[in-house]
Order: structure tokens, then sequence, then C-alpha cells
């Protein structure tokens, strides 16, 4: 399979009044990748997520996103959310975001609102077209639910499950915007290692299926474990760029960031 | 929980109390023979009474803390309310006992009965369309009367200059007000919560001010009388056959509205909203547009008040500005929240409880707010979620094999 460019990023840069939280960013995520970014707390990976995804407005730079099956290239600048989404981005919340008192089913379903069109007619009146509509969204929610491992518990409150089930559970959600690249903010943050074992499982067999993910960690068992690119980012800049082995042995990264803990 | 802190807290409590009610419950001051009363046994019963409260509330709080909770999960047994609902042969007939009364209630009962049952109907669609806006979308919203105000006012006036019928305007009301339920909506989209609840609140105080003070347009305070009342295909009925023909057409309306509603909220649209509600950044980032989601509620809700503000004005012939204060957004609001946010079947009884009790409780009419407050409290101490909470809709899934 040729790699095309499915996300590119140039000169991303967002100032929050005096402090610059991205400084002239750019990043590329090919077809079928798993990249991550990494870099220590503050230096602005989540600020990246909000800005490419239209919650945050950035102060310049532009965000290119490329369906590698028409190649078609749509800006993503100044989108609302919604409309990132709808283009083929979704995302998880570092701080799990869930729509805590609807089920576990009914938040995946929720993701399928995007892809589906039926409105206040179609309520009300249940025609064929609504209950077909219906009917699939189900369908395609469950089986994520069950490539993910949650149909068991379909029918109950997303806030009554275990932590690790609630991120897998955003990861669910925002899979069933059938997104072109999935963006997880430290999907392993707060795991036990038996839930970022399974965690790396999941997003593995995610990415077989062809889905291009890109991912913030501090995880690096799970970095380096997942990854086919890594971007380094400190202070809002990106220091360095490369494979698992290339980042492993830079000098810059291991100054500012990796430490000793990337020995281990 | 008998513990030597609790009495000594309580006894705290009641001497506050006597402290605090002390000017209005001790001392009776005479004007007129100019001599003051010193009611001192108002202490003793004053301080008696709080210690008893303050021990009974704290006996139900412990009861409550200290029951073995439900395995924690699956909230699914719900009320009695909910359990009959769930049970299809005992649906069939809770169905059909509450018909039959429907049915034969004006005949049963005098004309007077069935005005009240009439204005509680009223009450049940008015709080279902709140209940979209507050209980699902979760956009508080303090000035729903206003669009009430501008469904009666719509048939009022053209009735009034045009002499057109309640059928032909019934939907012009419903659609004037879901108009004006977009022009509150636009402004207000990126609010929430309590900023939200201000600005829909001087929303439901200028459209009464208007309504007060234009007086070429609204013939001010003293309102608009002689308003048609519903023709039955086109014939005009007397005043009982009326009072009856306006129940049935609630009753009908009740149903239509619990339809609908019910259809709303098990659908795409409605889980946007309830998504709405839950966590708004979430919701746009899983491709919901909130703004178009936000209006929406907004101008179904007012639909439902439009409707019902047409029908008002078509039951008593006569609109005043004065029928659309803040009390009445207070009392819808009281409605959806006692009955239960979100919860149709909470909504109906909240309805039915806050309006006919004041009605057939008329001795008590003096104590009307105090007992309103009272029950409100009441309320968010011991069942924040509402008399009959909502349930969470289950899907039963057959997974299908594919077809080949
Ligand atoms: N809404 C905001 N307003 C002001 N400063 C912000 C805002 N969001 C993030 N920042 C700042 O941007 C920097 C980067 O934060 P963040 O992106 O959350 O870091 P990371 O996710 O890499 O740990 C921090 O210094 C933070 O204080
Ligand atoms: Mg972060």
């Amino acid at each position: 399979m040729t790699k095309q460019p499915i996300l590119n990023v140039h000169g991303l840069t967002m100032d929050f009044g005096g402090i610059r939280a991205l400084n002239s960013l750019d990043l590329e995520v090919n077809s079928g990748e798993i990249v991550a970014l990494i870099g220590p707390n503050g230096a602005g990976k989540t600020t990246f997520f909000n800005c490419i995804t239209g919650i945050y407005k950035p102060t310049a730079g532009d965000i290119w996103l490329t369906n590698p099956k028409t190649t078609k290239k749509n800006s993503l600048k100044g989108l609302k959310p919604n409309q990132v989404t709808e283009k083929g981005l979704a995302r998880t919340f570092q701080n799990i975001r869930l729509f805590p008192k609807m089920t576990v089913l009914e938040n995946v379903m929720i993701g399928r609102h995007c892809r589906t069109k039926a409105f206040i007619f179609g309520a009300i009146f249940r025609n064929a077209a609504t209950r077909r509509e219906e009917q699939s969204i189900l369908e395609i929610s469950y089986a994520i639910l069950e490539k993910v491992g949650l149909e068991r518990f379909a029918d109950e409150f997303a806030d009554n499950l275990p932590y690790g089930d609630q991120r897998r559970l955003e990861i669910a959600r925002a899979l069933a915007t059938e997104p072109l690249l999935l963006l997880l903010d430290e999907p392993a943050a707060g795991m036990n290692p038996q839930e970022t074992a399974a965690l790396d499982q999941l997003i593995k067999q995610i990415s077989r299926e062809g889905q291009a993910i890109l991912l913030i960690e501090h995880d690096m068992k799970l970095v380096m474990s997942l990854s086919d690119q890594i971007f380094v980012m400190d202070y809002g800049k990106k220091i360095a760029q490369g494979t698992p082995t290339e980042i492993r042995e830079n000098p810059a990264v291991i100054k500012a960031y990796l430490g000793e803990e990337v020995d281990a | 929980m008998f513990s030597l802190k609790e009495l000594k807290k309580g006894l705290l409590t009641s001497l506050w109390f006597v402290f605090l009610t002390f000017p209005i419950v001790v001392i009776k001051v005479d004007p007129i023979a100019r001599t003051v009363v010193w009611r001192w046994e108002n202490v003793a019963y004053m301080a008696i009474g709080t210690f008893l409260v303050y021990f009974l509330v704290r006996f139900i709080q412990y009861r409550r803390e200290n029951r073995p909770k439900p395995a924690a999960a699956r909230e699914k047994t719900g009320s009695i309310v909910h359990r009959i609902l769930q049970n299809p042969t005992q649906r069939v007939f809770l169905v059909a006992v509450v018909a039959t009364i429907a049915v034969f209630f004006p005949h049963v009962l005098s004309s007077y009965q069935t005005n009240v049952m009439t204005t509680a109907l009223m009450y049940v669609v008015l709080g279902l369309g709140l209940n979209i806006v507050v209980g699902m979308a979760g956009l508080l919203d303090l000035g729903f009367v206003a669009f009430y105000a501008v469904g009666a006012y719509t048939y009022s006036l053209l009735n009034l200059h045009y002499g057109l019928g309640f059928w032909t305007i019934l939907p012009v009301g419903g659609l004037m007000a879901a108009f004006f339920g977009v022009m509150l909506g636009f402004p207000v989209l990126r609010l929430r919560g309590d900023y939200l609840a201000i600005v829909t609140l001087g929303f439901g105080e200028i459209i009464r001010l208007i309504l007060e003070n234009w007086g070429e347009f609204s013939k001010g305070p003293s309102g608009i009388s002689n308003i048609s009342r519903p023709s039955f295909f086109g014939i005009e009925l007397g005043l009982e056959q009326s009072i009856i023909y306006t129940y049935y057409l609630m009753v009908i309306f009740v149903v239509i509205t619990i339809f609908i509603v019910n259809r709303l909220q098990d659908s795409r649209l409605g889980r946007a909203w309830i998504a709405l509600r839950e966590d708004e950044i979430a919701c746009q980032a899983m491709g919901i547009d909130k703004r178009k989601t936000k209006l929406v509620a907004f101008s179904l809700g007012a639909f439902w008040a439009g409707i019902m503000g047409v029908m008002f004005a078509a039951k008593t012939t006569f609109v005043n500005p004065s029928s659309f204060t803040f009390l009445e957004s207070a009392i819808i609001l009281a409605i959806v929240v006692l009955g239960g946010m979100g919860s149709i079947i909470g909504v109906i009884f909240g309805a039915l409880i806050l309006i006919l009790m004041p009605e057939y409780l008329r001795a008590l009419s003096e104590y009307r707010m105090l007992a309103f407050g009272g029950i409100l409290v009441c309320m968010m101490v011991f069942r924040p979620q509402g008399l009959i909470s909502n349930i969470r809709r289950t899907y039963t899934f057959e997974k299908k094999l594919p077809k080949n």
C-alpha cells in the first residue's frame, strides 16, 4: 500500500494572550500510520488537538485533510468542531468527556449523528427511511461496541463503567463517526498495566483495519510499541521527528524530555 | 444517630429558628391599642416544632444513606409507574383506565370540574413543551411564558381585527411562537446555565411589558375580550357545550403531544439534545451542530407554548398581560422539575399535581405560594431527580446475520 498524506499541518501557531502555546508547528500523518505526538506536560499537545479540531481558533497556519480514497483535499481552517468531525477528524479527550447519563450504546450512537440525516419530520413520522437509518445506527454502533469489547455494557449508563472502559468507550464513540484520522489524547492516562496492554492491542487492531491514528501519549512503552512516526514537542515547538529508533537516540529529545525513562 | 452531637445540633438549629422568627411569631404589635403583646408560648412551640422537624429530616436522611444500594448499575426497575408501563398487559390496562376516566369525566362531574381539568391539561402540554428545552436539551428557560403570550395574542388580535377563527390561527400561533423561539435562540446560543436563565427571564418580561405598554397594538393592560371560542365544524357552541368541547380538544392535544414528544425523545434529534445537555464540547466534537440543535429545541418548545396560548385565549375568551407574568413561567418550570426533568410521565404527574391541588385545596388558597415553595424545597432535598425520573431507553438489539 502506498502511503498518502491524510493530515498536513503547516506553520500552526496559537497564542493565548502573551503565551505562544504552539510555535509554527508542521506535522504530517499518512494513511494507515500510527503517529505519536509526545512532549513534556504543558508542551502544547492538547492545544494542538484543540486547534486542528476547531475548538480553538489558531492564530496562524494551515490544516489540510485529504481523503486518501478520493484524494479530495479539504482545509479545516476556520471550521467549527462539528464540521471538522464531519470532514473526518474524530477525537477523544484527555479528561474523559462521555455523556454520563446516556447508555453506553447511546454514547456510540451519538457518534453516528454526523453520518445520518433524520430530523424533526423523520422523528415524528418514523417513515421507512428513518426506520432504516435508526436500524443502521444501531447495527453499526453495536458492532463498534463489540470491536472495543464493551457490548456487555451496552445498556449501562456510561458513568457506571470502570475507568479504563470509559476510555475505550470514548474511542468507540469517535470511531462511530467514521474518521479518516483518529486523534487520541492520552488514551492510557490513569490506566493500570493490564488496561494499558489491552489498549495497546485495541489500537493495533484498529490500525490493522486501515485506520490512521494520531496519538498523544506519555506511556513510552506504549508509544514505542505502536508508532510508525514520532513527533516530539517542547514549549510549543517541534524539536524532533522520526521513527521510534531515531527518537530513542536523538540527543535533543533525551535532553528535553525522555531522560532515563527511555532506557527502560 | 441520636448521638449527643446530633442533639446539640438540633437544639442549636431550633434556637436559631426561634431567633429568626422571633419578631413575627412572638411580638405582636397592636397599632390601635398601642400595645405590644409578647406571646412567649410561641417560643416553645417554635422550638419544639423545629427540633422535631430537624430530627425527622435527619432520620430520613439517615435511612436513605444506610439503605443497601440497589445492585448499582442498571436502573431498570424505576418507579411503580415505570414498572406498570413496562409490563404490556398492565400498560394496556392503565391506558384503558385513564382513557375511560378521560372520556366520562365531563359527563360525570360538573362543568366547573371540567374547566379545572382543561386548565390542568393545558399545563400538561406546556410542561411537555418546556420539557424539550429544559429537560432534554438542558437549556434553562425562565421566559417560557413569553411564547404562551405570543400564541394567545396572535389569536386574540387576528380574531379581533380580521375575525379569523380558532382552527385557522392554531397553527399560525404555534409558528409565530416558534419564530419568536428562534429569535430568542440566536442571541443566547453561546450562553449556558445561569446566564441563559437571566436572559430568558428578561425576554419573558420584555414581551409582557410590550403587551402592557403598547396600547395601540395590544390594548394594554385592559386586554382583549370577546374572543371566539373554538368552533365545532363551523358551528358556534353554547357555553356548556363549549366547555365540554374544549375539554375533549385538550385531551386530544395532550395525546398528540405525548405521542410527538415521545417520538422526538427516541430519535436522532432527541439523542442530540440529551448529548448537548450532558456535555456541550463533546457533543460538538462528535459532529453535532450545536446552534441548529439548540435552535430547534427552543423553537419546538415555543411551538407548543404558542399552540396552548391560542387555546388559552379561546378558552377564556379574554386575554390581558397579567396572565403572562413570571409566576406563570415559574409554575411551568416547577412542573418540569417536580415531575422529573426529561421524563414525560413525570411531567404529566407534575402538572396534574401542581394545578389540581390548589384548586381542590381552596381552603388553603392563602398558603398556596407557601405550600408551593415548601413542596419544591422538599423535592430538592429528598428527590432531586423529580417524582418520576427519566429512564433512558434501552435498545433490544438482535444481531442480523448478513444477508447473502
Ligand atoms: N485556553 C487556554 N488559555 C490559556 N492558556 C492555555 C489554554 N489552553 C492551554 N493553555 C496553555 O498552553 C500550554 C500548553 O498546554 P497543553 O496543550 O494542555 O499541554 P499538553 O497537552 O502538552 O500537556 C500550557 O502552558 C497551557 O497553560
Ligand atoms: Mg494535554
